[in-house]
């Protein structure tokens, strides 16, 4: 146990101090704790629970938009903010921009939320691959849906409040969101990590494993089942009105509901770790960023070409992830008895 | 716990050596300036992309085959760093920061299409990097007060307010009936903004109003309703895609309209893909390679468009013009700041006024280039073989507008 | 919202055809994918994909001066070996598998092949040239391009062409059989291995039919596929497995819909009608099928 501190103790002051090691790569390593962060969440329902989504995408990019439009609209005129042709120009000052920021971050927790408890009756009723059309359908949808409403822009995107003048430059803007950030991630992966030891976790893989059984047994799956998309929309939601702030341009289907690079992601990165485990998301997701910006940016032009391979190669090949491989290799590791006696009359048989 | 450690730390090593092979390289690095810049080579953008880096990478040729930018009495040589942004702003947003911070960069060239400049100006807006661009013509890059942005080309909404006025012009002064169709991004929608204003402007009505998706290949739906609703005016946006989807439905849906507006021309190579399909098409371009400028590097539009043709093998669409015309610009920032640091450039770039083959340039206060009128070009063919022609302004055209376009039953 | 559509009712007419002849379109690429699901339990992303290439080989077709009609011909034939080739290089690893198993590693392969596309046949948007004409009807107030009739012909052609081979066949029946009971069949010596080839290629020689049609009635650009994917796929699950008759009613139904949405909610809702129809009726669905279970208890 107290190995285990030290250890969460060490990647904890590792990442304080994360900033200063590093100083250009803050952005870059920001971007690597959203990703975490989506790929944890998508691991509640794609690995804990069975059911693989594509449309957690969908509180991203709600998420996005609504941190930023109550960053603005508790402000200024949102419409007027959003129309290209507009002439006037806004400014925040430092209040309120934190003021805006803490508001419009929190609601946009909230709000996906709240979103995801109203559709999950309908949706999470769907088994298997209808389910992952119909998440991958309602991500889209959305996409086009906010691209055709004027107040927060349209086509056009809208511009999140840039950083406010006069309170530093822009490495401590940098500074500011790695934070949050961090502790974003810290959080969820606290959350999740105590929330797996409980009950909800256990229902949750019995779900996976058998949900008709689990019915059987008594348990009330929907409620759930829309518990866990409750959490994921949360965190999810968080972590797209950071990036909103961070990336500081909004475009419906690029940014928000971005659905072919951060909802594919998102899969990928966790299935690369290891479906199923805590560990699994965050290794995969911190492998596929370093890759990811590593490697593929020289690319110029093959990159998707490389993810698309990526994509057969790590879903054919190595469907457990790399978390998988290390459990195959090392049972004991992850808390698994052999019983060599029993190893030795295997063989035997054989 | 051990093995977390190390997988732990095995994943601190790769990031530690991921940031030591990828040194931060200086602005100027022995007598290299050193641009940085993130162009569409992926994803629905990569034709007009690859235009962009086609024109970057002709001027730097050229210019550095002709002494280089001499500064301080010494003469150095351009290099851009390329990335690709997948045609996606997002990417787009955080290849600039990383341009910036991890590569040094101090001085911009522009993405291609206004949505990714809009969403890289932010970036280089907050980190006060000089942004030399020629793809963005958005206006609302131009009303946030940005410093650091300058535009070669006319903003978006100036694209096709001339064919407004010509509209009105030829139906003797009077109103005229407006259909548009305009794809949900920001360059089509800023074009839709210039023509609603010259709407406004002239008294004119907007009967149809649609706004298409970008997944979207047809457009049968609003042709109907043209056909239906006869407007004096027709106005398509929508990249190459919306150009070419349109010729070819309002060919085939034998929708007459007495005047086609629309953008994209000469990018999607709309005259030869759809040859006498689309005549009398009225495209707005930024530039045309019969106007009569010139400078000392291209020589003229002629000159360009031949030269440009040797080396890539197809004609310059104005979208590789205006990215040539940037480097142009920047040349002569630097020699006249004389000077690499970031501000003296953007001050001496402010200072522009100069004259290049793709036109005069001249920034405002918001960086946008107000010397240089649009152009407006008709297709026209002799025979089978169709060409863009001039028609407007009056200045340079070589052909008189045809107005209204001949009915499909006498075509 | 616009109500010009009933004002000028001739419009109706219109778009009624026009959604008509689009829904034969996809009905086609449509009962390929229902085909391969069907007999392999596979959904594959990369459809759209392989309709975009079936069209560029009846656009190189027609730069080679070849009338891009013909490409209907060509363009399958090339397409059953991709599929083939697909089926003996990637998918055969996938078959007995989860589903999800398949559907990302067909969306692997559907970014590897838009990109390919990209690279091979560069990124212009290009179209090919007919030159059918057009018909005119009611006073000229409809008009329907004749590729478009074309394409519909085409496409109900090859669509009783492979009914009839299915019914006719040996591979038709072996195909069948494994699509009822794989185990079963594989007792009785049909070659599974062999029948999920020819079942893949013959999805792929569809998507080429339908590619070709598109080449010469709409536009190509190697992004493109994804649209056509998700709309086979709304038309399958409207239609069910192994229904062609229902596949072409859903699939017309679908093009109608998306016609009269695109007149009445707005062109730019246009696709957001679309996946939201298919969101509703997935959950539609389940409400119908959970009071089924309700009822069975």
């Amino acid at each position: 146990m107290n190995n285990k501190i030290i250890f969460y103790g060490l990647i904890v002051a590792f990442g304080l101090v994360v900033p200063f090691l590093f100083p250009a790569f803050k952005l870059q390593i920001s971007i690597m704790l959203i990703l975490i962060i989506l790929s944890l969440t998508w691991d509640v329902q794609g690995g804990q629970m069975g059911y693989n989504t594509f449309g957690n995408i969908l509180f991203f990019g709600l998420g996005m938009y609504i941190c930023s439009s109550f960053q603005i609209g508790l402000f200024f005129p949102l419409a007027e903010w959003t129309a290209s042709g507009g002439e006037k120009t806004f400014v925040h000052t430092p209040t309120q921009f934190f003021q805006g920021f803490a508001v419009g971050l929190v609601l946009s927790g909230i709000i996906p939320a709240l979103v995801a408890a109203l559709i999950g009756y309908g949706i999470l009723g769907l088994r298997g691959h209808y389910f992952a059309i119909c998440t991958l359908g309602l991500g889209i949808a959305a996409g086009e849906l906010a691209g055709g409403i004027e107040l927060v822009g349209a086509g056009q995107g809208m511009t999140s409040p840039p950083w406010p003048k006069g309170i530093g430059d822009t490495e401590l803007r940098s500074e500011f969101f790695y934070y949050i950030c961090f502790t974003l991630m810290v959080c969820t992966f606290l959350f999740l990590r105590w929330a797996y030891t409980t009950r909800f976790g256990l229902v949750l893989n019995a779900i996976r494993d058998n949900e008709d059984k689990a019915e059987a047994m008594g348990i009330n799956t929907m409620r759930y089942k829309i518990t866990g998309w409750v959490v994921s929309a949360f965190f999810v939601g968080m972590a797209g009105g950071l990036m909103g702030n961070m990336i500081g341009y909004i475009e419906p289907v690029e940014t928000a509901f971005a659905g072919r690079t951060f909802g594919v992601f998102m899969v990928l990165m966790a299935i690369l770790g290891g479906k199923g485990t805590l560990w699994g998301p965050v290794i995969g997701a911190v492998a596929f960023h370093i890759f990811k910006e590593g490697f593929w940016i020289f690319f110029l032009g093959w990159q998707y070409v490389a993810l698309g391979a990526l994509i057969v190669i790590v879903v054919i090949f190595f469907p457990e992830g790399i978390m998988g491989w290390f459990r195959e290799k090392y049972p004991e590791r992850f808390g698994e008895v052999i019983d060599e006696e029993d190893r030795k009359a295997e063989v035997k048989l054989n | 716990m051990d093995l977390f450690k190390k997988i732990f730390s095995i994943f601190a090593a790769i990031s530690f050596f991921v940031s030591l092979a990828l040194p931060a390289q200086a602005k100027v690095e022995g007598d290299t300036i050193i641009l940085g810049a993130a162009v569409s080579l992926t994803g629905k953008y990569s034709t007009n992309g690859e235009h962009t880096q086609n024109g970057y990478n002709m001027a730097v040729q050229r210019i550095n085959d002709m002494g280089g930018v001499t500064v301080g009495g010494k003469s150095y040589k351009f290099d851009i760093i390329y990335y690709d942004d997948e045609s996606d702003s997002g990417r787009a947003a955080q290849l600039a920061e990383r341009l910036i911070k991890q590569d040094g960069v101090q001085y911009m060239l522009g993405p291609y299409s206004s949505g990714l400049t809009k969403a890289m100006a932010p970036v280089t807006e907050e980190n006060q990097i000089p942004m030399v661009e020629a793809n963005g013509a958005s206006r609302s890059l131009f009303t946030k007060g940005y410093k650091y942005l300058f535009a070669v080309l006319s903003a978006a909404n100036q694209y096709l307010e001339v064919a407004i006025d010509l509209a009105v012009e030829k139906n003797g002064g009077n109103p005229v009936n407006i259909a548009m169709a305009f794809e949900q991004d920001a360059f089509s929608q800023d074009v839709r903004i210039g023509v609603v204003e010259a709407a406004e402007r002239t008294g004119s009505t907007i009967i149809i109003d649609d706004k298409l998706p970008k997944e979207l290949n047809d457009m049968a739906a609003t042709l109907a309703k043209v056909k239906a609703t006869k407007p004096d005016v027709l106005v398509v946006s929508g990249h190459s895609k919306g150009a070419l989807t349109a010729i070819r439905q309002i060919s085939e849906m034998k929708v007459d309209i007495p005047m086609l507006a629309m953008t994209h021309c000469d990018a999607s190579k709309l005259a030869k893909q759809h040859g006498k399909n689309s005549e009398y098409a009225l495209c707005a371009a930024q530039w045309h390679k019969t106007l009569s400028y010139s400078d000392s590097f291209f020589g003229d539009g002629q000159q360009f468009d031949k030269d440009f043709n040797d080396m890539f093998g197809y004609a310059p669409p104005y979208q590789a013009a205006e990215s040539a015309a940037a480097l142009l610009v920047y040349k002569a920032a630097f020699e006249r700041a004389n000077s690499f640091d970031k501000e003296k450039v953007r001050d001496a770039l402010a200072q522009t006024d100069m004259q290049t083959f793709y036109g005069n340039i001249k920034f405002n206060d918001t960086g946008q280039n107000i010397a240089k009128p649009m152009v407006l070009f008709q297709v026209r063919c002799e025979g089978d073989v169709c060409a863009n022609r001039v028609v407007a302004p009056t200045k340079w055209a070589s052909h008189e507008l045809v107005h209204p376009i001949p009915s499909w039953s006498t075509r | 919202m616009d109500f010009l559509i009933f004002q000028i009712p001739i419009l109706m007419v219109q778009a009624s055809m026009d959604g008509i002849l689009l829904g034969i379109l996809f009905a086609l690429i449509a009962y390929g994918m229902a085909l391969q699901w069907g007999v392999m339990n596979i959904i594959n992303i990369a459809q759209g994909e392989l309709v975009i290439l079936g069209g560029y080989i009846a656009y190189f077709m027609y730069m080679a001066g070849i009338h891009p009609a013909f490409g209907v011909i060509v363009s399958p034939i090339v397409m059953y070996f991709v599929g083939w080739g697909l089926y003996k290089t990637i998918i055969f690893r996938v078959v007995d598998r989860d589903l999800f198993i398949s559907i990302l590693a067909t969306f692997g392969i559907s970014i590897l092949t838009q990109q390919l596309m990209n690279f091979v046949f560069g990124s212009d948007v290009v179209v090919a040239q007919s030159n059918f004409g057009t018909t005119m009807l009611f006073n000229s107030m409809v008009t329907l391009p004749n590729s478009k009739i074309f394409a519909a012909v085409v496409s109900v052609i090859f669509a009783m062409l492979l009914v009839l081979y299915m019914r006719r066949s040996k591979l038709g029946r072996a195909i069948r059989a494994t699509a009822q009971n794989a185990r079963a069949a594989k007792i009785l010596g049909v070659d599974t291995e062999s029948v999920y080839a020819a079942t893949f290629g013959i999805n792929a020689a569809l998507c080429g039919v339908a590619g070709a049609l598109i080449a010469i009635t709409f536009t190509l650009h190697p992004y493109v596929g994804l649209p056509y994917t998700v709309r086979s796929f709304m038309i399958v699950i409207i239609a069910g497995l192994g229904n062609l008759p229902a596949v072409a009613l859903s699939g017309m139904g679908l093009g109608v819909f998306e016609e009269f949405s695109d007149y009445i909610l707005g062109t730019e809702f246009r696709i957001a009608a679309v996946f939201l129809l298919l969101v509703l009726i997935l959950v539609y669905r389940r409400f119908k099928l959970a009071r089924k279970r309700e009822y069975l208890k």
